[in-house]
């Protein structure tokens, strides 16, 4: 457990957060943006629960962040999800290209 | 090299592969498993963790809420067997380029930081959770607690706000009518 610094799972994180930028620069589809920010929220958490494990383990506030940011991050999730169902709905398309006018 | 480090290994290559794959591959329904393989890969990295409550929690919530959520939202919106279009080359080598040296300059920073590691044994229980809390004292964390509740509540109406269908009757004015217009339109041409 300990054989392992606390630099190579900041690595994971921080590859992971960097892979989550790379597909909200390259994707113009929203859902898979939407995955792409999924990606990055879960590298966070990665994060906190590394940092409380490693460096504050008597302290419990980085799983409570960690829980929280899952919560929103669901509640985020379904947002958007409605927001782009309703946009599917007036402009049959989810491309962010052609949502430019929010409009409708 | 002990058990523990090589299964850490293995499982982080998982994880970064399957999230490249999931950024890169064409067609969106494969974007979505591959997304799901990585978050069972993160929730695997908990339990090697030995943090065994968020790993249950990654499971239940990201598993299986928002993933099926996703897969619901593509079969409702696309055809899923079809390929995206690739982005331009240019943007392509762009969004590489910055992502490299972002990555390179972010890892540089942690990599001359000295993490002080905690000498104390990490022990964390769900009944402490639980009661840190629902606590209202000077660690307690009953106020984001409440917060979070009413977030929720809100997210699930406007949730349900968003993704009803307008009435489908001209007598409604305004606002109501309008997102039926181009949509029948659209229907007429095709």
């Amino acid at each position: 457990m300990s054989d392992i610094p606390i630099s190579h799972i900041l690595f994971v994180s921080t590859a992971l957060f960097f892979i989550g930028m790379y597909g909200l620069f390259t994707r113009r589809n929203m859902i898979t943006m939407l995955m792409s920010v999924e990606l990055i929220l879960n590298s966070v958490n990665i994060n906190f629960v590394a940092f409380n494990k490693y460096l504050y383990p008597d302290k419990l506030d980085g799983i409570f962040f960690t829980i929280f940011i899952i919560t929103i991050a669901a509640a985020e999730a379904a947002i958007a999800i409605a927001i782009i169902i309703n946009l599917y709905r007036s402009h049959r398309s989810i491309d962010v290209e052609t949502a430019e006018e929010m409009k409708w | 090299m002990t058990a523990s480090q090589i299964i850490f290994y293995i499982l982080s290559a998982f994880i970064l592969g399957t999230a490249v794959l999931s950024v890169t591959t064409k067609k969106i329904f494969r974007s979505a498993i591959w997304l799901l393989f990585s978050l069972i890969g993160i929730a695997g990295l908990y339990f090697w963790l030995q943090v065994e409550f968020i790993a249950a929690v990654q499971i239940v919530v990201y598993v299986g809420g928002i993933v099926v959520l996703i897969i619901f939202s593509i079969f409702l919106t696309q055809q899923s067997g079809k390929e995206m279009p690739g982005p331009p080359l240019l943007r392509t080598i762009a969004s590489i380029l910055s992502v490299l040296f972002g990555f390179a300059l972010s890892y540089l920073l942690i990599y001359k930081n000295d993490f002080k590691a905690g000498d104390k044994e990490f022990d964390w229980s769900v009944s402490k959770i639980g009661k840190q809390m629902l606590e209202t004292g000077e660690n307690g964390y009953v106020l984001p607690f409440e917060v979070v509740t009413m977030l929720l509540l809100a997210a699930m109406v406007g949730c349900i706000v968003i993704a009803m269908k307008a009435p489908a009757q001209p007598s409604s004015v305004g606002k109501a009518t309008e997102p039926q217009e181009p949509r029948v339109e659209e229907i007429i041409k095709s």
